[in-house]
């Protein structure tokens, strides 16, 4: 190599080192730093009332497989999941479907099933609370309109959960549907042609055969993404019901922050939040797994 | 008779295509249209609602005789209420200041460091490229405890600092930018260098200018998980001047307002801006989410 070559070679390391080193900088104190103390802390029983703290090994997480409030959390965690899960996938995936062979009202349709995502959440819920209010609401004064009794939907332990997926749902769909849409614009249009010419006419034929198939990439995202938003449902609770009624609809990681942030308790919280890294962690394995597999199509 | 014939040749195409338009109309294709519709009014009706009942006097916003347009209009005291007696500007102007400063330190952080790591060749570039793809699988859930309490020591907690500071830098802007500049051509940046163009004019007049669909759809997405954002500024606000529009709403869980007319009024004060974002920029949203996503 010659050495005016290496000299520009020096001068461009020089200048790669200026150019990262805010980021650097601030990747290890956002991020770093704070990700080696959450793993210390949570060896600790640090609480932030009193001074006086020692490490006390693995007992956060003793507590924590003994903890029915974390059992029970995550528990509801789970439930709501399962309700959430499906509903975020397939309603998205059939929106996705029967609006994108549509030409005349296809960004219709698409401007107001994406409107929720961008909306603020908090106040959102605000107005769905008024919709599922167990007395006066629109919705329980529709059903009592047809005869049907009423629910008290953020009220009682048995609805509260599907209430607040309902109410994700309509946040997220558009979400989905718009990742979906991307999906299905990049299946090449000559593989449905192939397909026909094979006899598969019927749009159901079409949808198992090339459909579903070529969208596995984007379905193996949508799903895995979605079962991370579901395992993070934060801020419908905190803005509702806070947990209530009976500890119902206290999932993860609202238990996580009234440990932390309500009740002070550091060092265990720190434990709950290395849990939750554990599963987000467990969440992205997966995705690569199985983004490998859909890939072979 | 000209006249005649100029006026009926547009009307024959017009008519056949309607005439195609009927014969491609299915059972299937009708049922499927009116269950889109249908979802169509579910999705859009808490927002119909909000706004109705934002012009009505409490009395009225939850009468069983729901009307879209109120019997008694309240709007304007409603409206006047929220913005002069309430301190719903303060909390939008609280709203903006944070988002436009995140914004504004991730963009200034992450393009530099985006681009070194595209197209420059220095030790321990690939270990940075590996910690930001890990970082960018950490919520702010998991780290939240030591920024918190880093911040308690520091006595930053209630400051528009605390308010930004573990989004000033975002792995993700750095991750999707070097894949945008990866693919901008080597031979015109090494054509630049031979002409005399320093580094830093390269990233500035090149390099920028080329990814400027990629940063405008960082920007409205970024822009918009900072406005709608509760958790954090639940955690290091504790006073009204510094609460943000979406944690305003948080104090309605207790009885902070019996007017209901003013509640969803204000709650249609904290949307708007979102939904206008929406308007303008739902295209460039929309890319930075199919960015994120499938190739990814």
């Amino acid at each position: 190599m010659s050495a005016p070559a290496s000299l520009l070679m020096r001068r461009q390391r020089r200048l790669a080192y200026w150019l990262v080193a805010p980021a650097v900088l601030l990747i290890l104190v956002i991020y770093v730093v704070p990700m080696i103390l959450v793993f210390a802390a949570s060896l600790t029983d640090y609480t932030l009332v009193s001074d006086y703290w020692e490490f006390v090994g693995l007992d956060n997480y003793r507590r924590m497989f003994g903890d029915p409030q974390f059992a029970n959390a995550l528990h509801n965690t789970l439930i709501y999941a399962l309700v959430f899960l499906p509903g975020a996938f397939f309603t998205p995936l059939f929106l996705a479907i029967a609006i994108q062979s549509r030409r005349r009202f296809r960004s219709f349709f698409e401007v107001i099933y994406f409107m929720p995502v961008t909306s603020t959440l908090t106040a959102m819920a605000l107005v769905w609370s008024a919709l599922m209010d167990s007395r006066q609401g629109i919705i329980n004064n529709s059903l009592q309109a047809l005869g049907l009794p009423a629910i008290n939907f953020l009220g009682s332990p048995d609805t509260v959960l599907y209430a607040l997926a309902g109410i994700s749902l309509w946040s997220v769909i558009g979400f989905n549907m718009v990742l979906f849409l991307a999906g299905l614009t990049a299946i090449p249009q000559n593989l449905y042609y192939a397909a026909a010419v094979d006899g598969a006419d019927h749009p159901v034929d079409r949808f198992f055969r090339v459909t579903w198939p070529m969208l596995a990439p984007t379905s193996v995202f949508v799903a895995v993404t979605s079962s991370i938003t579901a395992f993070k449902l934060f801020d419908v609770v905190a803005m509702l019901t806070q947990g209530k009624p009976a500890h119902a609809s206290e999932v993860f990681l609202y238990l996580t922050f009234l440990e932390g942030f309500e009740y002070f308790n550091m060092g265990y919280s720190a434990a709950l939040s290395v849990f939750f890294l554990g599963i987000i962690f467990l969440f992205a394995l997966v995705q690569t797994l199985l983004a490998d597999r859909a890939g072979r199509y | 008779m000209s006249l005649i014939q100029t006026a009926s040749a547009p009307m024959a195409p017009l008519m056949t295509r309607a005439a195609q338009a009927l014969k491609g109309l299915t059972p299937g294709k009708v049922l499927t249209f009116l269950v889109l519709l249908g979802g169509a009014w579910v999705v859009i009706f808490p927002y119909v609602w909000m706004i109705s009942s934002s012009l009505k006097p409490t009395d009225e916003v939850y009468d069983a005789d729901f009307t879209i347009w109120p019997k008694t209009f309240a709007g304007v005291q409603n409206y006047l209420d929220v913005l002069i007696e309430q301190p719903y500007p303060t909390f939008l102007l609280n709203s903006l200041i944070v988002c436009a400063g995140v914004l504004a330190v991730q963009l200034v952080t992450a393009i530099p460091a985006a681009y070194a790591l595209a197209k420059l060749k220095f030790r321990g570039a690939t270990i940075l490229l590996g910690t930001v793809i890990a970082c960018i699988t950490i919520p702010i859930n998991v780290t939240s405890i030591p920024l918190y309490l880093g911040l308690v020591r520091a006595g930053l907690l209630d400051t528009y600092f605390s308010m930004m500071f573990p989004f000033l830098v975002s792995v993700f802007a750095i991750f999707l930018f070097r894949q945008f500049f990866k693919s901008y051509p080597e031979s015109i940046i090494e054509a630049a260098r031979v002409d005399g163009f320093s580094e830093i004019e390269i990233v500035l007049r090149l390099i920028v200018p080329a990814a400027v669909p990629a940063v405008a759809a960082f920007s409205v997405f970024s822009f918009v998980a900072h406005w709608n954002d509760l958790y954090w500024p639940l955690i290091v606000v504790q006073s009204q001047d510094k609460m943000t529009a979406s944690l305003s709403m948080m104090q309605y869980r207790s009885e902070f307002d019996i007017n209901y007319g003013r509640t969803f009024a204000a709650a249609t004060v904290v949307t708007i801006p979102m939904l206008i974002v929406f308007f303008f920029a739902r295209r460039a949203f929309v890319r930075g989410i199919t960015m994120s996503g499938v190739k990814g």
